[in-house]
C-alpha cells in the first residue's frame, strides 16, 4: 500500500505521519507537494495536521484552493482512499468531502493531550482491525474541533453509519466532560457515505510507537494496510 | 469601489467567542448587554465594477469563500462608488 503525504506551506505533522508510514509501518511513502498536480500513483493520500496557510480565513479553508486538492478530489471521486488528520479533517470539511463544519472548541483553548475514543463504526476500511466500543487512547491538539453540521445532515450521517469515532471517556461512556471540545454527538471522527474518506481530529501517527505512549494509533493504518 | 463585507455567525450556531466576550462586558458593569456575536470584515476594493457586476461578484465570493454557508452569514454594502 503506497501512501501520500500531503504537504501545504504550514503542515507540521507531515514529517511525523511520513515517519508513522515509512519507518514504523514499513509502507513505500511519498511527499505529495500542494503545488503539483501528481498524486505519483498513491493508494492512499494522508492529508496530516498542521495549521495550512496560517489557519487564515477558517481552518483548511485556504488549503482546499490548493493545485493538487483537484487531483485529491477526483481520486477521491473514483474511491480512492483519503484520510485526513486534523487539520486534514478540517480541510475535508471545507473541501466539502466530508459534511459539517468545525468550530472553535467550547472552552476557547487550544487542546493538546491525550483524550479516549470510543470505536462507533468497524465496518469502515479506516477501522475494520478494530472492535465496536473499543476504546483508543490517541492524542488530540487543536483549536478547532468543536464539529457542527445542521440537524438534518447530522441525522443523515447518523443514520448512515459515517460517525467512525467519538470523544468518551476511558470505559467508553459518552460524557459532557470527555467530550473535550463540544462537537455535537462527541464526533471525534467522520467518513463519508461511500466510506472511502475519512476524517479525523486525533492524532494516529502520535500514537504509533510504544515511545510515545500510545500504539492505539496504529489501528487506522494497519486496517488501511491490510484491507478489507 | 469599495465594499464593506460582513460575515458572522448564523443565529442558529453557537458563539462560544462572542459569549465570552459578552461575559467579560458583564463583569466591567455593562449588565445591560444581552447578546454579542462576533464576526469578521473584509473590505474590497474593486476595480472597473459597475454597481451590477459588484452585485453579482460579491455574493458569489462570500459564498464560495469568505464565508462557510454551514455556520455563517453574510451581509455586504458599498462604502466607496
Amino acid at each position: 500500500m503506497k501512501f501520500g503525504v500531503v504537504v501545504f506551506p504550514g503542515s507540521n505533522c507531515d514529517f511525523d505521519t511520513f515517519h508513522a508510514l515509512k519507518d514504523v509501518l514499513k509502507q513505500p511513502t511519498a511527499f505529495l507537494w500542494h503545488k503539483n498536480h501528481d498524486l505519483q500513483g498513491v493508494d492512499c493520500v494522508v492529508l496530516p495536521g498542521g495549521f495550512s496557510y496560517g489557519d487564515y480565513l477558517r481552518s483548511g479553508a485556504i488549503a482546499r484552493f490548493s493545485p493538487l486538492m483537484q487531483e485529491v478530489g477526483e481520486f477521491a471521486e473514483k474511491g480512492g482512499l483519503v484520510l485526513g488528520i486534523c487539520n486534514g479533517f478540517q480541510v475535508l470539511l471545507e473541501l466539502g468531502l466530508l459534511p459539517g463544519a468545525m468550530l472553535r472548541n467550547k472552552n476557547l483553548k487550544f487542546l493538546c493531550e491525550f483524550v479516549t475514543l470510543r470505536l462507533e463504526n468497524k465496518k469502515t476500511r479506516f477501522t475494520h482491525k478494530g472492535i465496536k466500543g473499543q476504546v483508543l487512547r490517541i492524542p488530540i491538539a487543536h483549536f478547532d474541533g468543536n464539529y457542527y453540521a445542521p440537524p438534518e445532515t447530522l441525522k443523515e450521517i447518523e443514520e448512515n453509519g459515517q460517525v467512525v469515532f467519538r470523544y468518551a471517556d476511558a470505559n467508553g461512556r459518552l460524557t459532557e466532560d470527555s467530550n473535550v471540545n463540544g462537537s455535537l454527538r462527541s464526533i471525534a471522527g467522520l467518513m463519508n457515505r461511500r466510506g472511502n474518506v475519512m476524517g479525523m481530529m486525533p492524532h494516529p501517527e502520535r500514537a504509533s510507537e510504544r515511545l510515545l505512549g500510545s500504539e492505539d494509533g496504529r489501528l487506522i493504518f494497519e486496517s488501511i494496510i491490510s484491507r478489507l | 469601489m469599495k465594499v464593506r463585507i460582513l460575515v458572522s455567525f448564523k443565529d442558529s450556531v453557537l458563539d462560544p467567542q462572542g459569549q465570552t466576550v459578552k461575559n467579560a462586558l458583564h463583569t466591567l458593569g455593562y449588565g445591560s448587554i444581552r447578546d454579542v456575536r462576533q464576526g469578521k470584515v473584509f473590505e474590497i476594493d474593486l476595480a472597473g465594477v459597475a454597481k451590477a457586476d459588484a452585485e453579482k461578484i460579491i455574493p458569489e465570493i462570500s459564498d464560495k469563500v469568505l464565508a462557510n454557508p454551514i455556520i455563517e452569514k453574510f451581509t455586504w454594502q458599498i462604502i466607496e462608488e
